[in-house]
């Protein structure tokens, strides 16, 4: 229990640097970028006083360091900037968006997991042609680009069958039922390849442990073939699994730049995406430095969940 | 070949004890002929019957046979060591007991355990017999627990797998069963993971668990070549006394001879495949019959060490994807005969039997040569 804590205790330590780090990369980084945000924002017939009142204003013309302590501290407090645009405050715009795209990346994860883990043992563990129709169904859906099958699932879903909306998006407070009907598609399109990822991933994991020794002697206990697979060797073989579905989950939240802008859900990506386009970098920072943490934290959350699964894997870092 | 031979003496004390086992677990109608007292037991109901037992590995482009033809009758109550070299088949025909072997592996003939052929069993009634009438204990306790789960849960998991009792009154029964093989505080160690064991203590834990149902029959594959020497004896030690207490059968594979002389009853040679020699371990020890336990008894370090020089059994392990016809052991055999191409039937000698020409085709030719053979080494 104690080695427990200390793991995550050591871990959750680990991840500050790496969400430092990340804050000076994301500040820098917006800043590397060509285009001046002032100008833009005051349009090209703007005099150069008031390019500079504005950057005044904005902090714009103090040192960089300067710049990123004023920021982070607010961050730190809770005050992501203001939008140049809109004048609102960055946490209230990630207060509608950043839900969204949550229940997006979310229910994308949950359904590659509860698809692909299931399927990729059955593909380790069942005949020949289980093993070949997965192997098929994992090069396409791996190979498929979520644009192109969003648009293939709209052509299909509302073109053919007439059965949901193409895009758009209602409020899960105003109507749940709705709410989902218009995330089924971007769902789908987010999840196929994630789920062949986790597909391929369980299936290569069960397989390695299968030929172990303490396989046989389960099996010599006389357990059933099914607490065999299902307790015993998808949890040795849950390492792999558990890794691959956080780091996977950072590639989900790059999809749903995509998919949100592709089916006009007005979640973080989309967000994002417009506030580069307008050079809006206090919102470009904010959205990015929200999605950064977070897949840090799934990452943190990954670690743990890893260590509760295998034993080893805590004391070999606490050691 | 660790344990030397001059051990023989000190083992007696010990063999006397487990046969006094066999014979309580076993009525014995009648004595064998031969004085030792190690066969005592030798009309006593076999408890698992091998009947031409073969198992062939289909591979892509060839089959390997790894067991070819062996007949073999257990006693109930006794110790019976499997000896040969890896790969002649020993831990193949135990896994074929257990019905482990991977779907490539195609057994033919009989397994009778307890009159009941397990080669043709169900499954399901399969799978109920193992780790309850018949456990398994593997060679390396590094590898045959499961890491990610606690020892004691492993114990008591097979106590489930068998028996419909509470969770509670498996985990008393697991702690029961780790004191019983000499795990210290068994109620603190019960959540462990096997990684903070040592490996004598891991075995100890797998040992548990093989024996949580009181198996009738125990097959130990090689249970102590993983770990150190002292704890060998340790562990057989134990083996001994657990299959005493339990009045249990067991089938011991192993390549080391001493430990064939520390705990077994009878041995049986296994070479390629081939079972060629069956006898009571002084039998064994005191007249091998067979070119090769000869061969393996004289490549015994203790013996070898007279002359300043390793003996070895001179030649390679013939390939048995392209296993030669008859005797598997003929080409490395010096007594080789035109004979020696078809198989040679197993035939009565002493308290055991030997599956070589030489004890039917001449016998007086035969004990010339064993003489020449002794006194050669």
């Amino acid at each position: 229990m104690t080695a427990r804590l200390a793991y995550v205790g050591r871990r959750i330590l680990l991840t500050i640097p790496v969400l430092i780090a990340t804050s000076i990369f994301v500040f820098l980084l917006i800043r590397l970028v060509p285009g001046d945000p002032v100008q833009t924002m005051l349009g090209i017939r703007a005099t150069p006083d008031n390019v500079a009142t504005v950057r005044a204003q904005l902090g714009l013309d103090k040192p960089l360091p300067e710049q990123y302590w004023t920021w982070i501290t607010g961050v730190l407090h809770g005050d992501l900037g203001q939008d140049f645009i809109s004048h609102e405050p960055i946490t209230s715009l990630l207060g509608v968006s950043l839900p969204i795209t949550l229940e997006l990346t979310v229910l994308a994860m949950l359904l590659a997991v509860l698809v692909g883990v299931p399927l990729g043992v059955l593909a380790a563990v069942k005949g020949r042609w289980t093993r070949r129709i997965s192997g098929g169904f994992v090069v396409a859906a791996i190979s498929i680009p979520e644009f192109w099958l969003g648009i293939m699932l709209v052509l299909l879903f509302t073109g053919v069958l007439h059965l949901l909306p193409p895009n758009g998006w209602v409020p899960i407070t105003q109507d749940v039922g709705l709410n989902i009907t218009y995330m089924i598609l971007p769902v789908l399109a987010l999840a196929l390849g994630q789920t062949a990822y986790l597909l391929r991933t369980t299936r290569a994991a069960m397989l390695g442990t299968a030929g172990e020794p303490y396989v046989a002697f389960l099996h010599a206990k006389g357990l059933r073939t099914r607490t065999v697979i299902y307790l015993h060797m998808l949890r040795n073989a849950s390492g792999p699994i558990v890794t691959v579905a956080g780091i996977q989950f950072g590639v989900l939240l790059g999809g749903a730049i995509v998919v949100e802008n592709l089916f006009a859900l007005p979640g973080v990506g989309r967000m994002v995406v417009g506030a580069i386009s307008n050079r809006n970098y206090v919102v470009v920072q904010g959205g990015v430095l929200v999605i950064a943490t977070l897949f840090i934290l799934v990452n943190l959350l990954t670690d743990i969940v890893h260590g509760l699964l295998d034993p080893r894997v805590e004391e070999a870092v606490a050691r | 070949m660790s344990a030397p031979l001059e051990k023989d003496g000190q083992e007696d004390g010990q063999k006397g004890g487990t046969v006094g086992a066999a014979v309580t677990a076993s009525p014995t109608t009648a004595s064998s002929t031969t004085a030792s007292s190690t066969t005592a037991s030798a009309t006593a109901a076999p408890i698992l019957a091998f009947d031409d037992v073969r198992v062939d590995y289909r591979g892509r482009s060839s089959t390997v046979s790894a067991v070819a033809g062996v007949s073999l009758e257990l006693r109930a109550g006794e110790t019976f060591g499997l000896v040969g070299e890896s790969g002649c088949g020993k831990t193949t025909l135990s896994m074929a007991v257990m019905g482990l072997l991977p779907d490539r592996a195609q057994v033919s003939g009989e397994i009778r355990f307890r009159g009941e052929d397990l080669v043709t069993m169900p499954a399901g009634r399969r799978r109920r017999l193992r780790g309850d009438d018949v456990s398994m204990v593997f060679q390396d306790p590094a590898t045959s627990l499961d890491a990610t789960f606690p020892i004691g849960e492993q114990v008591a998991e097979t106590i489930r797998a068998h028996r419909s009792v509470s969770r509670r009154e498996a985990r008393d029964r697991a702690l029961q069963l780790l004191a019983e093989v000499g795990i210290p505080d068994p109620a603190a160690r019960y959540s462990d993971p096997p990684h903070r064991l040592s490996g004598g203590m891991r075995q100890r834990v797998v040992i548990a668990a093989a024996l949580a149902n009181d198996p009738d029959l125990l097959l130990a594959d090689e249970p102590t070549t993983a770990l150190d020497v002292t704890i060998q004896a340790q562990i057989l030690d134990l083996l001994a006394q657990l299959k005493q207490r339990h009045g249990m059968t067991m089938l011991l594979i192993t390549h080391d001879l001493g430990v064939v002389a520390q705990i077994c009853d009878r041995v049986g040679v296994m070479y390629a495949g081939q079972l060629v020699e069956v006898a009571p371990v002084d039998q064994l020890f005191a007249a091998p019959r067979h070119p090769y336990t000869r061969a393996l008894l004289q490549a015994l370090p203790s013996r070898a060490q007279r002359s300043g020089r390793l003996a070895v059994v001179e030649g390679q392990v013939p390939d048995l994807s392209e296993p030669p016809s008859g005797c598997r052991f003929k080409e490395r055999c010096p007594h080789r005969m035109p004979v020696c191409d078809t198989t040679p039937a197993a035939t009565p000698a002493g308290a055991g039997s030997v599956a070589c020409w030489l004890e039917t085709v001449d016998r007086a030719t035969n004990v010339e040569l064993a003489e020449q053979v002794g006194g050669a080494a």
